[in-house]
This record gives C-alpha cells, structure tokens and sequence, in this order.
C-alpha cells in the first residue's frame, strides 16, 4: 500500500563526461553497417546558443519492432542490438548516434526515446524522436495527435539529403521541445 | 557561465531567492496552480539554470512498451575493479578519508531493481574534479580519478570504496561552495525511471546555503539525498562506512493511481 517515496534527481553538473563515457557508447550499431542510420543534432538553449555540456541517451526498439533483451550496452560486440546508446555534446552542441530505425512496436507510431542531462538542467528531460517517414502512423497517434503542428515538429526528426535522421533540441524558448511525463 | 566577478550575487541575496522561490513553490502548490515535483527545473538562484529550463509543463503521456523496459546490462561488462576508486592508479593511494558507501537501488514497491547500472563520479578530497575545466586551484591527485561503476547484484546491491570528497567552490555567486556530494546515475526497471543525482553527507553546513541542493523544495525529499553513517558498516583502522539507499519510481501516472491524494 505505502510507496517509498523516489530519490529526487539533481543536475548531471559540468564534470559528468569523465564519469560518464565509454568506448562506442553512442554507436548503438557499427558505423555504416546495414540498416545503419546516422541520427544527429544540436541542442540549444533559450538565447538560441549551442549547449556544449548535455549528455543524452537514446533507447529503442529494434527496426523489426523487437524489445531489446540483450546486454553489451558498454562492452559492444559490434552486431548484438542493444537499443541504447548515450553521446556527450561537442563544444558546438552537436551530437551524433549510429543507430537503427526502429519499427513499429503494438503498431504504433515508433521513436526513440530520449533521456536530456545538462549542466543548469536541475533534473532529466524525456522526450521522444519519432521518424519523418510514418506520416501515416503519426495521424492515429494518441500523443501527437493532442499537439499542435508546430509542437508535433519538435519531436518528428527530419531527413538528410544523405538519408540521415536530423533533429535539434530546444530546451527552452521559441520552438521549445516537447518533453513528456509519465 | 558566470566566471567574472563583477556583477555576482552575495551569499545573502542568493539564500533570500532560494527562500522566496521555494515559498512561491509552496503556495502555488496549495493554490492548485503547481503540480508536485521533486526537483524545481526554474530555479533561478542556480544561475546556469536561467536559459535552460523548459518554460512548458511536459506533456502527461502514456507510456509506451520501450520506455517500460531498461537496456539490460551484463555482469561481465563492468570489472569489478571499477567500484574501487582508491586503487585504480599504480602509484599508490589517493590522499583522503578511505569510505564505503553501499545500499541498494529500489523500486517505489521495495523491489529490488536487479542488474542494473550505477555509475558515480566525484572531487577529490581537495574538492577538485579531474576535469581539465575545473580551475578550483586545489591539487590533482595523481593517485585519485574519482570515477566508478558497477551492476547491481540479486538483491539491488551496490558498493564503492572511494575517499570522501571535499566541499567544491563555484561560480554561481560570490563565495559560492558545494556541499560535499557524489553524482550517481542509476537505470531502474523502466526507462521512465532513469534517474541522475547527487549523495550528500549528515551535517553539512552547507546545505541551507547550495542552489543545487535547495532546488529540492521539500526538506524531506532533500533529505532523502543524505547518507547515513553506519558504524556497523565502518571496518577497524581502514575505511568509514555509509549506506545510502536509491528509490527510482514511475511511470508517475501508476503512482498517481495509487496515491491519488499526493498529487
């Protein structure tokens, strides 16, 4: 009957990346393999500046809609999904994971789920990357369909001349993302 | 970032915002117009804050099948070596009081949450990261990173050997220090319950003064940040011992349900 009550969260701080980070932690698959997909961005603060100091994680399902069972988040193999990768923002607020697309999980629209941690962000953000190719799947989507066209813009990624996925976040101000509780 | 001095806050006017925010909090939460939280996103007295808190209410959504799930971890990803912080360098020792901080990660039913990845990083003794852009002039430990990891064994256990860390001064406002603390990342059962925080030490006298710290409007979810001290867990002419349990909980829609009253 009674909960525990949760261990409230605090800020990531600036000195995260030495005890954050590991070998090919945002390359959930192998650079270039097939089915690979680049998916990167910025991420901006409420002025419109680059935030050189986030850290972000991205977790999803497999491009056939399978739930990621295995481990090796940290000791890549190189070929086993795991569905999870995290990338440290570059001094111009870029980041970038190879990952793959994910497919439709309960036929619903699929996405990356997404994990915000910053420097000055008091607790983590979640927030969802869904792909510019599921137009179809995105109109009978419960939760995007509660948005407005320009809310709906902040989480569909968008497509590269290349076949990459872009997609920016804005923590704050005009264009500001949307991020989600549960 | 603010690095110059010249237009910084006093530690009193930086205390008398945290003060007034915290009853704004309070109010707007009687008044209905604020849903509880734990940790304030707005919290101007932390000044890295200002342009990066998100000025919309997140959205309420439904969890979908991938965020009521966690990346699964492997006990062979993670030496276990790597949740000794005093014996990573060949040269010895690091400078500082020897400690052990265990406890176990929890679910908000008292589960264990079971395999699962902690991470932690911390300053020195000195109170001083490792980090090339922390300019705090204490010395480098040659012998002290300040970095481990481990997986959670059967019952939601973990356990580091570290040194204490020192107080560590910033930026934010004039004569700005950090209580002592060591940041912990923790994945739960779900995605949802991604969790990153900071573990303080009993008696700080720097807590009523940290915009970090107090950016947690409830004394009791504060407390809930702060070690205990065992001296059961402490080891004769070696190492002090403190226990500090973590509860990651969500999706909140299901905690709602069940503590309907608390929102």
């Amino acid at each position: 009957m009674s909960r525990l009550p949760r261990t409230p969260g605090q800020t990531v701080g600036p000195f995260f990346h030495y005890g954050t980070e590991w070998p090919r932690m945002n390359e959930v698959v192998a650079p270039f393999s097939p089915g690979s997909v680049l998916l990167e961005g910025v991420v901006y603060d409420g002025a419109g500046e680059p935030v050189p100091d986030v850290m972000l994680e991205i977790w999803s399902a497999d491009s056939d809609g399978t739930i990621p069972t295995a481990p090796g988040v940290i000791g890549r193999d190189g070929h086993t999904f795991t569905g999870f990768g995290r990338a440290h923002t570059r001094p111009d607020g870029h980041y970038e994971f190879w990952t793959r697309e994910p497919g439709p999980v309960d036929e619903r629209a699929p996405f990356y789920s997404m994990a915000v941690f910053a420097r000055g962000l008091l607790d983590v953000l979640h927030t969802r990357v869904y792909l510019p190719d599921d137009a179809g799947l995105h109109t009978s989507d419960p939760f995007l369909a509660k948005l407005t066209d320009e809310e709906r813009a902040t989480v569909i990624a968008t497509r590269t001349a290349e076949g990459s996925l872009r997609h920016d976040l804005r923590l704050q101000g005009d264009g500001e993302t949307v991020f989600i509780r549960f | 970032m603010s690095t110059t001095g010249e237009s910084l806050s006093t530690q009193d006017e930086v205390t008398a915002e945290i003060g007034a925010v915290q009853q704004r909090y309070r109010d707007d939460v009687a008044a209905g117009r604020q849903h509880t939280v734990d940790t304030l996103l707005d919290f101007p007295p932390y000044r890295s804050s200002e342009l990066r808190h998100p000025t919309k209410d997140p959205h309420l959504v439904d969890p979908e099948t991938i965020e009521l799930v966690s990346p699964a971890f492997g006990h062979w990803e993670v030496a276990p070596i790597e949740a000794d912080l005093t014996n990573r360098h060949v040269g010895g020792e690091p400078q500082g009081q020897r400690m052990v901080v265990t406890g176990r990660v929890l679910d908000g039913n008292g589960r264990p949450v079971r395999h699962q990845l902690v991470e932690l990083w911390q300053a020195n003794a000195g109170g001083r990261y490792i980090h090339q852009r922390d300019r705090h002039p204490a010395p480098l430990d040659p012998n002290f990173t300040g970095a481990g990891r481990v997986i959670t064994d059967d019952e939601g256990r973990y356990r580091f050997t570290t040194i204490k860390p020192g107080a560590y001064p910033w930026r934010n406002h004039l004569n700005a220090w950090r209580p002592a603390h060591i940041h912990f990342s923790i994945f739960g059962n779900a995605f949802t319950q991604r969790l990153v925080t900071q573990m303080y030490f009993p008696d700080d006298p720097l807590f009523a003064l940290d915009p970090i710290y107090q950016s947690i409007p409830d004394q009791k979810a504060r407390d809930r940040l702060i070690a205990t001290y065992d001296h059961e867990l402490t080891t004769p002419e070696w190492a002090l011992g403190f226990r500090w349990d973590i509860v990651v909980d969500g999706p909140q829609a299901t905690w709602f349900e069940q503590d309907g009253d608390q929102a």
